[in-house]
């Protein structure tokens, strides 16, 4: 019980160093800490399946992704812009009223039942491939076309316009 | 793993839902306090996380096995989003040599 709570404190306190670092490096970083400890979260909730493709999808693709565009784009410390303190304090404002609201609504509820595992199977990878297979076959192939169409518009959008390039020289 | 997953039995479901709103709230904090375009994607990124982690603990708490096949198609939707997105950020530096949002105001009126 207390590794979750252990594991929910570090998630909220990388969350917290991933909008407050200067350095947009470092922001990443902690964001790789973070989908990390959301990794755990699913371990601890036996989502086997999911805790893989988390750490795979996310820590390994769309942050090594992210780390890439920085690297392309070669930002420094000098070119991060500063906002005003004032627009700061209103945008902590903001999402603490936020948070205020969605936690004063979760007390309405009252005591809720533990999370208990029933079916020790259920997140496993042969259960949620039956499942996915079954009943949310449509989706999923409708997902492949999405995929594809992220990959034709990213290239598209990422390369030079060639005609462009020919009038400029 | 048995021992692992037995220790989380205790946990109230509300916690779960505290966790995921103050985590959903730093992500919607970051989108209003930089202006940096990456870290505001990484900050929606970290929106996306934490409804993740809430579909799958409702999953588990049902017993239904659904909820973990939308965090899958979430996260399908995450990665193409994040290229579309990424592509988009380098496109915008070629043209104006910053990720500065607060340049990019030419459709604000």
């Amino acid at each position: 019980m207390s590794t979750f709570y252990f594991i929910a404190f570090l998630s909220i306190f990388f969350s917290i160093l991933v909008i407050s670092a200067k350095n947009p490096v470092h922001s990443i970083l902690y964001l790789i800490l973070t989908f990390f400890t959301f990794t755990i979260h699913y371990i601890l909730l036996n989502a086997q399946f999911l805790a893989i493709v988390n750490f795979i999808v996310y820590m390994g693709a769309i942050l090594v992704l992210f780390l890439y565009t920085l690297m392309l784009i070669n930002l420094n410390k000098e070119s991060e812009p500063v906002k005003p303190f004032m627009i700061k304090i209103a945008a902590v404002f903001g999402g603490g009223i936020l948070a205020v609201a969605l936690v004063s609504s979760l007390k309405s509820l009252g005591a809720s039942d533990p999370v208990v595992l029933k079916n020790p199977e259920l997140g496993l990878v042969k259960n949620l491939g039956k499942i996915l297979f079954n009943e949310f076959l449509l989706p999923f192939e409708v997902s492949s076309v999405l995929l594809l169409s992220a990959m034709v518009g990213a290239v598209l959008l990422a390369t030079k316009d060639p005609k462009e390039t020919k009038a400029t020289i | 793993m048995d021992s692992l997953t037995n220790t989380i039995q205790a946990v109230p479901l509300n916690h779960y839902i505290l966790l995921s709103a103050i985590i959903f709230s730093i992500g919607v904090m970051g989108v209003l306090l930089r202006r940096n375009a990456i870290v505001i994607f990484m900050s929606v990124e970290l929106m996306l996380n934490s409804v993740n982690l809430l579909l799958a603990a409702f999953s588990v708490y049902r017993g239904d096995a659904a909820g973990q096949v939308f965090v899958f198609f979430i996260m399908a939707l995450a990665a193409a989003e994040v290229a579309v997105g990424l592509a988009i950020i380098v496109m915008i530096y070629r043209n104006t040599n910053s990720v500065d949002i607060n340049v990019l105001n030419r459709l604000k009126w």
